[in-house]
Parts: C-alpha cells; sequence; structure tokens
C-alpha cells in the first residue's frame, strides 16, 4: 500500500473530510474541514470523491514523501509550495515522484492549507469520517513527526481543469449574522455593540471556536441557560461578554445564550489573530 | 412551544417560558419535569416523523429545555408545518415501552458523604436512593455517550464542585444540578462522583456507539 510519511506535521495537522453529520444527539460533533469548498476543491483537482479525507494544516504548513508516485494538491492559505526543490502552484495537480517531499511552507497570508492525495488519506473511518475532533478526540490523532499514513487507491484521473479562486485574505472580515434564538437575553445595546463596533480575533481560537475580543455584549436576562444544541456558526456569548463564533470541533450543547449565527464560517478558517471581525445582518 | 430561527438552517423548539418576557407572562411557568416530558416527547415523535419522511433534518438533538432541528432545508417552512402538529402526549409516546437499562453501579465515590451531606441522609441513605430512582436519558453533550439522566426531583440538585478535578476515571457515576451522568471517557469534570460502573458507555464501533441514547430508561444497580 502507498503511504504518506510525515516527515514535518508542522503546527497542527490533522485529517480531514466533510465530518461525521447526525451524530449530535449522541454528543458527537459533525467535525471535518474548516474550509469544505476547500477540501471539495483539491480533491477534484486529484481526480477524488469530494468525500475523500485530506490533510489540513495550521500556519506552519508541513514536509510529507509519498512512498510512490502519486497526485497532490494544496489549496488554501498563500503559501510556498515545492515537490522536491522544484516550486509548485497551490490550486494546482502536483505530480510528485515516489520518494519526493512535498513542502507546504508557512502561510504568508491566511492560516490554513487542504491538502488532497490521491486515493485519499486511508484512515480506519470513525462513525463514517476521518476527520480529527480536536475536542473530543474521535479520529486520528494529530499528525506527528514519523506518521505513515494509508493511502487508498487512486479513483480516477487528476482533473484537466477546475476552477481555483483565489482565496481572499481580507484584513476584515465582514459576517452576515441572522439574530437569535437568544438575542432577547441581551440589551438593545448589546445588538448596537455586535454590529457598530469592530472585534478582533483572539489567538486562543482553534478549530473549536473563533475567540473575539472587543466591547463585551450586556446581559438583559441574568442566570443560566439550560444547555441547548448548538449549530456550526453560533455566536455564544459566556459570562465575560467576549463572543466566540463556533467552528467545526464545537461542543453539541451549551449552557450560555447565543445571540445570532453566522451564514458562513468559512473565511474564519484563515483568520489570522488579530484580524478584524464586524458583523452585519439581513435586519439592519 | 416556541419555535427560534436559529441561523438559515436551523430551528430551536423552546419548551420554556422565556425569561426575557415580562413576569406576568411567565407566571404559568411550567416545572422541569413538564419541561423535560414535553422535551422527550416530541424529541421521539419528531425522529419518528422524520424516519416517516414528513420531516427533514440532519441532526434532531434534544436538550434541557428544547429541541434542535440542524440541517433543515426550508426552516420557516417547517416551522409553519411543526406549529399544526398536535403535541404529543407524553404518557402515549414510545417511553413507556423504551427498553430499561440497568447499569451496575460499585458506589465508592469520592464525594458520596458530599451528596449525603446536601440530601440530608447519609451514604446509604444516598445509595438506597439511586438505587430505586427510575432515569431516563434527556439528552447527550460534553462529550461523546454522556448522557445527562433525569429522574431525581429538584429538590435533590446539587452544586458542582467549585474547582473541577482535573481527572475523572472513565465510568465514573457522578451528580450535577439536577442529572446524573457517567464519564464515558476519562476526562476533567466538576461533578460529584458517587461510583463507577465496569460498562463501556461509547464504543464507536458499536451500533449504536453509545449505550445511553436520549429516551433510554436507566437503572442504577449496585454492583
Amino acid at each position: 500500500m502507498t503511504r504518506l510519511c510525515v516527515v514535518r506535521a508542522g503546527a497542527l495537522s490533522t485529517v480531514q473530510d466533510l465530518g461525521r453529520a447526525g451524530w449530535a444527539h449522541l454528543g458527537v460533533a459533525r467535525s471535518g474541514a474548516l474550509d469544505p469548498g476547500a477540501l471539495r476543491l483539491a480533491n477534484r483537482l486529484v481526480g477524488n470523491p469530494e468525500s475523500a479525507a485530506g490533510l489540513e494544516t495550521t500556519l506552519t504548513g508541513c514536509d510529507l514523501r509519498p512512498t510512490r508516485a502519486t497526485t497532490m494538491a494544496v489549496v488554501g492559505a498563500e503559501a510556498d509550495v515545492w515537490v522536491g526543490d522544484r516550486p509548485g502552484d497551490t490550486g494546482r495537480p502536483l505530480a510528485v515522484p515516489g520518494g519526493t517531499l512535498l513542502r507546504i511552507g508557512p502561510a504568508r497570508r491566511g492560516l490554513r492549507c487542504w491538502l488532497a492525495v490521491a486515493g485519499g488519506i486511508a484512515v480506519d473511518p470513525v462513525l463514517g469520517s476521518r476527520s480529527t475532533d480536536t475536542l473530543s478526540g474521535l479520529g486520528p490523532s494529530p499528525l506527528r513527526d514519523g506518521d505513515r499514513l494509508p493511502l487508498g487507491a487512486p479513483a480516477g484521473p487528476p482533473a484537466p481543469v477546475d476552477v481555483t479562486v483565489p482565496v481572499a485574505h481580507p484584513a476584515q472580515l465582514d459576517l452576515a449574522v441572522r439574530l437569535g434564538p437568544r438575542h432577547d437575553w441581551f440589551t438593545p445595546a448589546a445588538l448596537d455593540l455586535l454590529f457598530g463596533t469592530a472585534y478582533q480575533v483572539s489567538p486562543v481560537s482553534n478549530r473549536v471556536g473563533a475567540r473575539l475580543t472587543g466591547a463585551p455584549l450586556p446581559r438583559a436576562v441574568a442566570g443560566e441557560l439550560p444547555s441547548e444544541g448548538l449549530v456550526l456558526g453560533a455566536v455564544q456569548v459566556p459570562a465575560d461578554g467576549q463572543p466566540l463564533i463556533f467552528l467545526a470541533d464545537h461542543p453539541v450543547t451549551g449552557g450560555y445564550p447565543v445571540i445570532a449565527v453566522v451564514d458562513d464560517v468559512t473565511p474564519l478558517a484563515q483568520a489570522r489573530p488579530g484580524t478584524t471581525v464586524r458583523f452585519h445582518g439581513p435586519q439592519r | 412551544m416556541r419555535i427560534r430561527p436559529v441561523g438559515a438552517h436551523a430551528l430551536l423548539l423552546d419548551f420554556t417560558a422565556n425569561p426575557a418576557e415580562p413576569a406576568d407572562l411567565r407566571a404559568a411557568q411550567p416545572s422541569a419535569a413538564e419541561v423535560a416530558g414535553m422535551v422527550e416527547a416530541w424529541r421521539a415523535e419528531l425522529w419518528r416523523r422524520r424516519d416517516r419522511g414528513d420531516l427533514v433534518a440532519t441532526e434532531i438533538v434534544p436538550a434541557a429545555a428544547t429541541v434542535l432541528l440542524n440541517g433543515v432545508p426550508d426552516p420557516m417552512a417547517a416551522a409553519d408545518r411543526i406549529a399544526g402538529w398536535a403535541p404529543p402526549s407524553p404518557a402515549t409516546t414510545a417511553l413507556a415501552d423504551a427498553d430499561l437499562l440497568e447499569v451496575p453501579v460499585t458506589y465508592d465515590g469520592e464525594d458520596l458523604p458530599r451528596v449525603a451531606g446536601h440530601w440530608g441522609t447519609d451514604v446509604p441513605g444516598v445509595v438506597r436512593r439511586l438505587g430505586r430512582t427510575e432515569f431516563r436519558v434527556a439528552f447527550c453533550g460534553f462529550a461523546p455517550g454522556f448522557g445527562y439522566l433525569t429522574g431525581l426531583p429538584a429538590e435533590l440538585a446539587v452544586p458542582r464542585l467549585a474547582t473541577p478535578r482535573p481527572r475523572v476515571p472513565a465510568g465514573s457515576v457522578a451528580l450535577a444540578g439536577p442529572y446524573a451522568g457517567i464519564y464515558p471517557t476519562a476526562s476533567p469534570g466538576g461533578w460529584l462522583l458517587v461510583g463507577r460502573t465496569a460498562l463501556t458507555l461509547f464504543d464507536a464501533h458499536a451500533h449504536p456507539p453509545a449505550l445511553l441514547t436520549p429516551g433510554t430508561r436507566v437503572r442504577l444497580v449496585t454492583a
């Protein structure tokens, strides 16, 4: 079996596919690639089904060596890619000879890359998915130097052509939200602050959530909210009033009120600490 | 029941009185047991409706006082239909017929004296009370396979530890608030430990993967 040797695992590289939907009632989060569109594209570029498992790297990239010749593609952050000593492009299929090092360098802009390999990463699925859930620990462990990942049999030829839209890395993210389900737990002033002031992505953000710092959002209702189900993009406001936007590895239930839900969280996958976030909604 | 929109693809069925409403509208607030009964009845009804094809939802997630429907193609249309469905009576749901799971428990938890203090009894009194309570899995959360068990009366609610333990062993049987729970894996935890079980609570390769699925009736029998 062809394997992918992990020469340098990088800061946090995990196996990700499109996640394990349908188990939240048992306390199991969906998980999956933080930007599913990017993983789908990478998979198409190497001839995989879009749902195949690839790798998600964080900030520092990773270095990998396939035991046999294969096709790979890297999509996401702006980073240098090398096939051996020759530079490669992101957003295109890369022919990687057996034993040759594929290097994804540190992200110059953005944060995360998705790497697909022909045949997909073939670790054993857990509840129908190969994704690493960093909160619960389900799925394979994050990559370590020296890991040897099994690869599946290539499903088809690499895509001859695909549309690869360059990823934008704006210094400010404008996120559309819909209020609720618990906006009535907050004062009118809190809604003015949410829509009228800028927040910054905090360094303690991760795959569970993007933590924000900025104007604390004052509550109209004191006390605890009985735990209730959470969705991807929920903007939860813990006791300190600083909002937190839940991402793929979010807990399935939570006991702090959710003031609003972000329509599309994928831009947050590339948001470095310090990135400005502004919210706007259909209501305003 | 209020149906609250949650983003573009989800709905929250909310069975509590809205604390943001004026107090006079909250006067007829249902009791915690009534709320839990409605959550369970609607959870069971929505799972049935989804099986029958009346409802499309990727996730139907019960919780303390709500049921979340996630992955709903047209939430507004679904909300209209759900509002027209007769709320099932808890007495007529499959609840009464659900399997009873006996969990063998060794009652040697280090917080038993603390629970006895809260309950105004002694340690054997706590064990007897837990042993004769019929619990039900109200919902899961916190970790895969961690079920929140209801069945204790509200006056026996206990506070969590002020400082959570860094590591609670897998299989620990514990209490917090009005709930009992069993840690499926070792993790940090602030619940009061009353005992332990040798049962495997979560096995991703089993069907279903969790032993304590919502709706399951549970007895904590002395091992």
